[in-house]
């Protein structure tokens, strides 16, 4: 294939004439013709972090922030998983007293909370702000400031949230704190405050990140990565971020008429007043169900990526995971009633989504066999990352079928609201999700930080989340089909659900282990492991195409793509483009479909205002709590911050 | 491990709130539904487990060179897989025939109900209450519903408060119970007994002692019950009794419970006309006994915290002069 | 890995107007989310009205007129609007700073009057649920209204700086008459819903 065939030569477009009142173009040195070390001393200089605490907490760079996130989540993931513990300690037995209701009920509200909101969607976007960028062959995100902002909301939301549960003044109304339990009349105090405004806060930060990966995946792709030839890992994370961009505005609408509702006095959720209770959950679960898939969709791109490396061939029916990607997509819009069985809708409306969850099955489905029938082929060298998608299949085919159980209207009245729904739950969520991410983990690692995990600590700890993962989760079916109800602080010793109680502990626990396994495996793996080099499984995709880790500008030149699988098309050598500047951010903007490099376009430099503008922003809302007029008060600094953010400070890469 | 649930399987499926043991035409359904999707997933899951592990067992060629593709071998594959969609496509479009289905089944049960009850959810208790089109014969009670067993019984569903879930897991699927809204259960007992439940919605502070109790009798026996409970209460027999009486209607007590035949009318917490004859205290919380009762009474905040009923400023002769009277409320 | 050049971008241009740019399909991203904010509260609304059948739940009429005067504004400065991105891809800087000015005071003009709509309503967001969702649509649409208003205002100021004469700035002014055309699109559904149905029940 020709240079020209990537480029789209016919169509570079001719440099504008001088036309209109701009100021001259202030050319800079060129990379045409420089040597790799000269290049390499130029983009260091433009591209690094600066130095120093306030260089640090000015950086834009997608892999900082990215590593930022990732960490925070993980601790997030630490803390939500402490949660579950003392979860299962009190129910380890029936009628144990360790913790009382008033505890138990903030626990198990701020273990969900933690994992949805603080660590599931975090950390899957994190990964795709950490790779999109290098798989798309890009030296940037897009908006690199918003995304910073994204974080500082991020983190301080998620602050607010762990601060007031130290406080004893954590949300304990579930986490979707359905109303009327959430609301005025019987939450009194700030605990339901607590949730509502931290919900709203921390989606701004999903929302940011979603805007930017889209554009990063529309506009800043290397010439000629066509639609066709984008990785899956990238669609997935283009398609989540469009599930976003439609159902996140769904919580924040929820948890902002519930703050009205609960501030204001306002009466939308009030059927005294003409209100529904009935609408807060429409709402939240319009937004709802599509977060397990904002979840999930991520999780099947790492093992649409991590497959075809293993199994050592192109991945099978690559058209056809795109497609399903959509579909699942479109179709998590259309199930949010599926949780609402139990509230006695007419029934002909419930049979239509008993029909529409049935139906997503079908491109899950399609998904699963295509993995299949590429592991089918050849001999998959099985190591970490592969037995954790190993794992994912045999934990999250039960959690899809068991889905299809729970789409069923009738067979969903007995089982909704029990243990066999959590069971569900976590078989999807973790199974579809943390076994994909720790098999990512294993995977990507290496490109992170340059050394490898260990292979031997990696079985050892694939083997114990397994292990765990099933004696916690397996017998949570059985208990729920026994009329165990989720939510429970304790139950009876005469229901006879003591002994499976404390098998589930007991497994819990293994479970729990696991991850101080990984942990360890984690920090050993950054200190002592070995080198990985540029490409350490020889996989195809371009991130692998530059050193480990990438340096601050990801890629010397803007590679061109000429295969789905550059790095396995182009052996020798990767053709490359010249003819951006080094001395500004420079980056290249293309076309959306066919990707035809068409802008030289700067991308922002680092900037402290990102995080003002989050103190500002957050210290609104957490001040909305006590009274309304913070939205009044606050404006000012938030006005004050953007302005700083947006404002042009001289630099070549605003002179453009 | 999986000895060890077959152990835990045979040892929890014989329960009084297990929907694996239907003690109703609607339970027997949807525990027949439930085994079957079990049983078609579980085939599902095995296959699925095979086409993952076979190609690890056969290991035909060792990966060379990953671009290199069989086209023969991909158009088998191909086949194979759209063979699969075709299948997964025929299995739920088969199961949500079935589902739709199972619900008209369940819809036909209560369509003859002669007996209508108003459940009302409460944080954290149940108000019961028999309809009758003659007022004198409406009957108030809490937490355990009598039905006649063999009959089929409509139940009305709401809340005054926040939102609930009524569940008798070997009778029926659950329904919520949600202010400003009216839902329907019709339920029915195949044979006289006790069936437990509990609220399946999580309502606040005490949903996990929320319990509830559908006590399905014979006709003549639930005929001979019901015209009891609609008796006003009984006079204090003991002096003791009597005292109780008096302090009862002298203390906070009065301001939420009712007792018929006396100026006690409260109607925010559960009604006491003939406490003695039920089974349970505090939805569920204690069996029902003297000192249980006097437990209750004395310390409703450790037995259920955050509950609503508040602690009475009684010494020991008091709760033993009240203890003595609400015993004597059969 | 070893590099093969194989194309010379050195002749592509520094910044483009509207789907060239990444910062117009940000904006887009923006609108579709606030877009989906804005359909579910009315969707919310809509929910509310069918599920009481004597919805406005004998509140008195809104008097229209505030919001109708807001509605005339509004689409009328749809023109100098159009006109002023004719001139931002011109790069005309003296046309661009008039038509931010003119831009400036057609923000301004709607909010003052927008200030007289809340009273208009007839009724408190505390009396009932309808009063409710007519305060939440028209805060909404406010916020919206006040961000755009100051985000043009800043970015007046800016074409006035040495600053403005670069492309990049006269990409944010079409960035910035694409998102007044979206505050503008979003408020004739929410008008009508405010002021014309509770007129039909």
């Amino acid at each position: 294939m020709s240079s020209a065939d990537v480029t789209g030569d016919r169509h570079i477009p001719e440099p504008d004439p001088a036309k209109g009142d701009l100021a001259p173009e202030r050319d800079g040195p060129r990379d045409t013709g420089m040597d790799d070390a000269s290049l390499h001393r130029w983009l260091e200089r433009t591209w690094r972090t600066p130095s120093g605490i306030v260089g640090a907490l000015s950086s834009v760079d997608h892999k900082v922030i990215a590593r930022r996130y990732l960490i925070t989540a993980f601790v997030f993931l630490g803390l939500g998983g402490l949660n579950a513990v003392a979860m299962r300690i009190q129910l380890s037995g029936p009628q144990r007293g360790l913790i009382g209701p008033d505890l138990y009920n903030q626990l198990f509200t701020m273990h969900g909370v933690t994992m949805m909101f603080l660590f599931a969607v975090p950390i899957v976007q994190a990964t795709g702000i950490y790779l999109v960028p290098l798989m798309v062959g890009t030296r940037n995100i897009a908006f690199p400031r918003l995304n910073a902002f994204g974080y500082w909301i991020y983190v301080s939301g998620g602050a607010f949230a762990w601060v007031s549960f130290a406080l004893n003044m954590a949300p304990d109304v579930g986490w979707f704190a359905y109303v009327p339990l959430s609301g005025p009349e019987f939450a009194p105090g700030k605990r339901a405050d607590v949730w509502a405004q931290m919900i709203t806060y921390t989606e701004v930060s999903s929302l940011a990140v979603a805007v930017a990966t889209i554009v990063t995946v529309f506009k800043q792709r290397a010439p000629g990565m066509s639609l066709d030839k984008i990785p899956l890992y990238v669609w997935a994370m283009l398609v989540t971020s469009f599930v976003v961009v439609f159902a996140m505005p769904a919580v924040m609408i929820t948890s902002t008429f519930l703050i009205l509702d609960r501030l204001v006095g306002t009466h939308i959720f009030n059927p005294a007043e003409g209100g529904d209770a009935l609408l807060f959950q429409h709402l939240f679960w319009f937004f709802g169900h599509p977060e397990v898939y904002i979840i999930f969709l991520p999780a099947t791109g790492m093992v649409s990526a991590i497959i075809p490396v293993f199994a050592r061939r192109l991945t099978f029916g690559h058209l056809g995971l795109v497609l399903s990607l959509i579909a699942v997509g479109f179709l998590s819009f259309g199930l949010w009633v599926h949780h609402m069985f139990a509230t006695g809708l007419p029934k002909l409306g419930a049979s239509f989504f008993t029909a529409s969850s049935m139906l997503i099955a079908i491109p899950n489905g399609v998904q699963i066999f295509c993995w299949l029938a590429t592991l089918w082929d050849g001999r998959p060298v099985i190591r970490t990352p592969l037995l954790f998608v190993f794992g994912f299949f045999f934990i999250f085919v039960i959690g899809g079928l068991t889905g299809v159980m729970l789409a069923s209207v009738p067979l969903d009245l007995q089982v909704h609201d029990t243990y066999f729904v959590v069971a569900h739950f976590h078989y999807v969520l973790i199974g579809g999700s943390v076994f994909p991410l720790l098999g990512a983990a294993y995977f990507w690692f290496p490109k992170i930080t340059g050394r490898m995990m260990s292979e031997r600590l990696g079985r050892c700890h694939f083997w114990l989340a397994f292990i765990g993962f099933n004696a916690a989760f397996f017998p949570m079916h059985l208990v729920g089909l026994w009329g165990m109800p989720r939510r429970v602080y304790t139950y009876p010793a005469e229901l006879g659900w003591g002994n499976i109680n404390l098998f589930i502990s007991a497994g819990a626990l293994l479970f729990f282990l696991s991850f101080v396994l990984f942990t360890f495996n984690l920090v050993h793996g950054a200190l002592k492991g070995t080198l990985a080099g540029n490409n350490p499984w020889d996989a195809g995709t371009l991130e692998w195409a530059t050193s480990s880790p990438p340096p601050s500008y990801n890629f010397a030149r803007i590679p061109l793509v000429t295969h789905i699988e550059p790095l396995w098309a182009e052996r020798e050598a990767l053709p490359v483009a010249t003819g951006l500047r080094v001395d500004a951010r420079e980056l290249l903007i293309s076309t959306v479909a066919e990707a035809y490099p068409d802008i030289r376009e700067k991308s922002a430099t680092p900037s402290i205002w990102p995080l003002f503008a989050a103190l500002a922003v957050g210290g609104t809302f957490l001040y909305s709590i006590f009274t309304p007029w913070a939205i009044v008060w606050g404006a000012a600094p938030i006005a004050i911050t953007l302005i700083g953010w947006f404002w042009p400070k001289g630099d070549p890469e605003d002179q453009e | 491990m999986t000895f060890a649930l077959c152990v835990l399987l045979l040892q929890g499926c014989a329960g009084w709130q297990s929907a694996l043991d239907p003690k109703g035409p609607a339970a027997g359904e949807l525990a027949w539904l439930i085994w079957f999707f079990t049983a078609l997933c579980a085939v599902v899951w095995v296959l699925v487990m095979i086409a993952l592990v076979a190609p690890l067992v056969m290991r035909s060629r060792p990966g060379d060179e990953p671009l290199l593709l069989d086209e023969a071998a991909e158009r088998r594959k191909m086949r194979v897989v759209a063979f699969a969609v075709g299948l997964t496509a025929i299995i739920l479009i088969g199961l949500t025939l079935l589902s739709f289905f199972a619900n008209r089944t369940l819809a036909a049960i209560g369509s003859e109900a002669a007996l209508t009850i108003r459940v009302t959810g409460h944080q954290w208790w149940w108000e019961v209450r028999y309809e009758d089109a003659t007022p004198s014969r409406i009957l108030t009670t809490a937490n355990e519903i009598h039905i006649p067993a063999g009959e089929p019984v409509r139940l009305l569903l709401t809340s005054t408060d926040v939102i609930h879930s009524f569940w008798i897991p070997s009778l029926a699927g659950k329904l919520d119970l949600i202010p400003g809204h009216m839902n329907v259960l019709d339920i029915k007992a195949d044979k006289p007994g006790v069936y437990r439940g509990q609220c399946a919605e999580f309502c606040g502070a005490q949903h996990a002692n929320m319990g509830t109790f559908i006590i399905a009798e014979p006709r003549p026996k639930f005929d001979a019950w019901l015209n009891d409970q609609l008796q006003p209460a009984g006079a204090p027999a003991s002096g003791e009794a009597k005292a109780g009486a008096d302090l009862f209607l002298k203390r906070p007590c009065v301001m939420c419970h009712r007792i018929g035949g006396t100026p006690a009318g409260g109607t925010v917490a559960p009604d006491l006309t003939h406490i003695a004859s039920r089974k349970t205290l505090a939805a569920g919380t204690l069996t029902m006994s003297r000192g249980n009762l006097a437990a209750w009474i004395a310390d409703p905040q450790g037995i259920k915290p955050g509950s609503h009923m508040p602690v009475a400023d009684l010494n020991g002769d008091e709760l033993n002069a009240i203890v003595a009277y609400l015993e004597g409320l059969k | 890995m070893k590099h093969r050049i194989a194309a010379d971008l050195s002749g592509l241009p520094t910044f483009g107007h509207g789907p060239r740019s990444p910062t117009w399909w940000g904006t887009l991203g923006f609108m579709a989310l606030e877009g989906t904010g804005f359909a579910l509260a009315a969707g919310a609304y809509l929910y509310l009205a069918t599920l009481w059948p004597n919805w406005r739940l004998s509140a008195p009429q809104p008097n229209h007129w505030p919001g109708t005067i807001v509605t005339l504004l509004l689409i009328l400065s749809l023109v100098p609007n159009h006109i002023l991105n004719r001139y931002a891809k011109q790069c005309a800087i003296g046309p661009v700073r008039i038509g931010m000015v003119v831009m400036s005071l057609l923000g301004l003009a709607p909010l003052v009057v927008r200030w007289f709509e809340f009273p208009a309503l007839n009724i408190y967001w505390d009396t009932n649920a309808y009063g409710s969702m007519l305060w939440v649509l028209l805060g909404l649409h406010t916020m919206h209204l006040i961000t755009d208003v100051g985000d043009t205002l800043v970015l007046t100021v800016l074409m006035f700086t040495r600053h403005g004469h670069s492309g990049r700035r006269f990409g944010d002014v079409g960035d910035n008459v694409f998102y007044w055309d979206f505050v503008v699109l979003t408020w004739i559904p929410i008008y009508l819903l405010i002021y014309w149905m509770p007129r039909l029940g």
